[in-house]
């Protein structure tokens, strides 16, 4: 994989934010306040850890990205569509009727593994498809996007006490822990905290990592797994609806569409962004 | 007319096989030994699913989830999607329902060949209690789109439908008791996915049963043969698709139909069969015998099947009221 800088990948976060607001506003609808908190992992994880591209999309041998918290789907058609795996004006159609591009991943799509979106079915699919690396002496790895409101779904954990029996070191959950979900404040609604003691106590290892800043997300997705033998849960810290001002840290941006001066300041704000980073590498 | 070499002759007594498990786990053997990458998952489960001896022979092949039946069908999946040849076996009661989503999304709707075993289906667990009782399981599984679903009568549908699972590409929910069942077939029978068996032919009354429910159904066909009934016993081992050619030919060709099932005559068989008729245009005498919508029964299976009418009486004397019953009009 050629090697970006962390600007260049910073630039891309802020061009794959502008993407899936475009796009979610051209549909009407999105998962917007989620998109944001993820797509700077989805933007390293695809462009600096994960071996897998459209041509080696079939390998056996191919690294697996599955997203459990499904509904952070614009976030990872860009980024697909950016690593080619179809032309990004099929976007155009999400939501569409008869488009294959609907609002939860499915493997209509080319890049994606599992349709998901039911949410706590990640976990357990990323633990069986681990578990196959391992008997077939593959060295693939499987990641797996969770997010925090989804610990609440009981298999997580059905899954998590196999993964560590197991010895599923191949096997490493990001939680995009963004702190709300659709109610409120995860630690009001159902407090799944604290979220790295319930793990360790599982038999993972588990660490902490800045979920927007591109630089500390490389240095940590790259050096998994930390232990020979346990599964790897990286808690990363983010805020949603990162990068439009307005948006952050507010439950109704969950699925909130902007209305067109809405969507006209946050292209300003993100345009400026990536203009001053343009300044900063120049 | 019948297809394939069944048993014309309506004989006095069945032959008692084996339970349909053990021929299971037997033919699951029997695969391991060709194809490595056949798994074997199982939520504390391998010895209602007679896999001990699977689990001794093949322990590599074996993968134990604990009872977590949600994540034995989510690591399943995962494993599929590996080119893995999974069967999944869990009992009915759990599998089917506890877990119908994830058969829903990450077996069905994601479209990976996970096999799906219900083991102990129906009332087999008897005395247990409805809590362990899965009469709803083709009900669920029916509505869910890209699932064969499959519940042999016999050891010979057992072995035939098992290795056919093992070779598709397709979901598939199989589904077993756990009592000796006689052999409804000839050595060397044919069997097709889809295509249900005449077992016994006649053109007075017709059984349309699957599962533990046919050898009953067969049973009362002897009963009537006796009495100058003809009837014919069709075992609809293919729940989805169904055979809807051999439910008209039943309903056109016979007086009266009367389905027979394991399982609520609510989402079953006899529901199934009848849409298949109504939407044909064929009116015919027709009853379903199944478990009523009420708190089940209590007591053995057998008991069970008694109170509903699941035996050979009660089976042969709902055939005669039904037929009788048509004289009048
Ligand atoms: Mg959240």
């Amino acid at each position: 994989m050629a090697s970006c800088s962390d600007k260049e990948l910073e630039i891309k976060s802020a061009v794959l934010r502008l993407a899936l607001l475009k796009y979610i506003k051209n549909a009407n609808a999105g998962h917007t306040g989620g998109d944001l908190s993820c797509i700077d992992i989805l933007n390293v994880l695809y462009n600096d850890v994960l071996n897998v591209s459209p041509e080696n999309f079939n390998d056996p041998g191919r690294d697996r990205y599955i997203q459990s918290k499904g509904h952070a789907v614009e976030a990872l058609y860009v980024v697909l569509a950016s690593k080619g795996f179809f032309p990004e004006s099929d976007l155009e159609t999400i939501g569409r009727y008869r488009s294959h591009y609907v609002g939860h991943p499915t493997r209509h799509v080319n890049g994606i593994e599992f349709n998901t979106g039911a949410l706590g079915h990640g976990l357990s699919i990323s633990a069986g498809i681990a578990l196959a690396g391992k008997m077939d002496n593959m060295n693939y790895r499987v990641f797996t996007l969770l997010g925090d409101g989804e610990l609440a779904e009981g298999s997580n954990w059905e899954a998590a006490m196999f993964a560590s029996h197991k010895r599923l070191d191949n096997l490493v959950a990001i939680l995009d822990h963004n702190t709300l979900q659709i109610t409120g404040r995860t630690a009001e609604v159902c407090n799944p905290c604290p979220i790295d003691e319930k793990f360790r106590a599982f038999g993972w290892v588990v660490t902490h990592v800045d979920g927007h800043d591109i630089k500390d997300l490389r240095s940590v997705l790259r050096s998994v797994p930390f232990v020979t033998g346990k599964p790897t849960l990286i808690i990363a810290d983010t805020i949603k609806g990162k990068g439009v001002s307005f948006m952050e840290n507010v439950v109704k941006w969950h699925h909130g569409v902007p209305d067109d001066g809405q969507y006209k300041a946050a292209v300003r704000e993100l345009e400026l962004r990536i203009k001053e980073l343009d300044d900063k590498t120049a | 007319m019948p297809q394939g070499n069944v048993n014309m002759e309506i004989t006095d007594k069945l032959t008692t096989g084996r339970p349909n498990l053990e021929v299971y786990s037997e033919t699951l053997s029997a695969m391991a030994a060709e194809n490595s990458d056949l798994l074997v998952v199982t939520s504390d489960s391998r010895g209602s699913g007679k896999l001990v001896p699977f689990a001794q022979k093949y322990p590599e092949q074996i993968v134990e989830t604990g009872i977590a039946e949600q994540n034995l069908v989510g690591i399943s999946a995962g494993l599929a999607s590996c080119g893995k040849t999974v069967f999944a076996t869990s009992p009915a009661c759990f599998l089917a329902t506890r877990s119908l989503e994830q058969i829903k999304n990450d077996v069905a709707y994601s479209d990976y060949p996970v096999n799906l075993v219900g083991i102990s289906a129906g009332v087999s667990y008897g005395a247990l209690g409805s809590t362990h009782h899965s009469i709803h399981d083709i009900a669920a599984l029916r509505a869910v789109n890209n699932i064969i679903i499959v519940a042999p009568a016999d050891n010979h549908e057992t072995l035939m439908a098992v290795r056919a699972a093992a070779a598709s590409n397709k979901p598939f929910y199989l589904r077993f008791g756990k009592k000796p069942m006689p052999d409804l077939y000839d050595e060397g029978a044919g069997f097709d996915i889809g295509k249900a068996t005449v077992l016994t032919d006649g053109d007075d009354i017709a059984f349309i049963a699957f599962g533990e429910a046919v050898a009953p159904a067969y049973e009362a066909a002897q009963l009537l043969y006796r009495e100058g009934v003809g009837a014919r016993v069709i075992s609809m081992h293919t729940l989805k698709p169904l055979d809807n050619e051999a439910v008209i030919r039943a309903a056109l060709e016979c007086k009266a139909v009367i389905t027979v099932e394991e399982h609520s005559i609510f989402g079953g068989l006899g529901e199934a069969s009848a849409a298949v008729l109504m939407e044909e245009g064929v009116a015919v005498p027709f009853r379903r015998v199944g478990i009523p919508d009420e708190y089940t029964v209590t007591g053995s299976q057998s008991d069970i099947f008694r109170h509903y009418g699941i035996t050979a009486g009660g089976l042969y004397e709902s055939a005669l009221r039904i037929l009788k019953s048509q004289l009048k009009d």
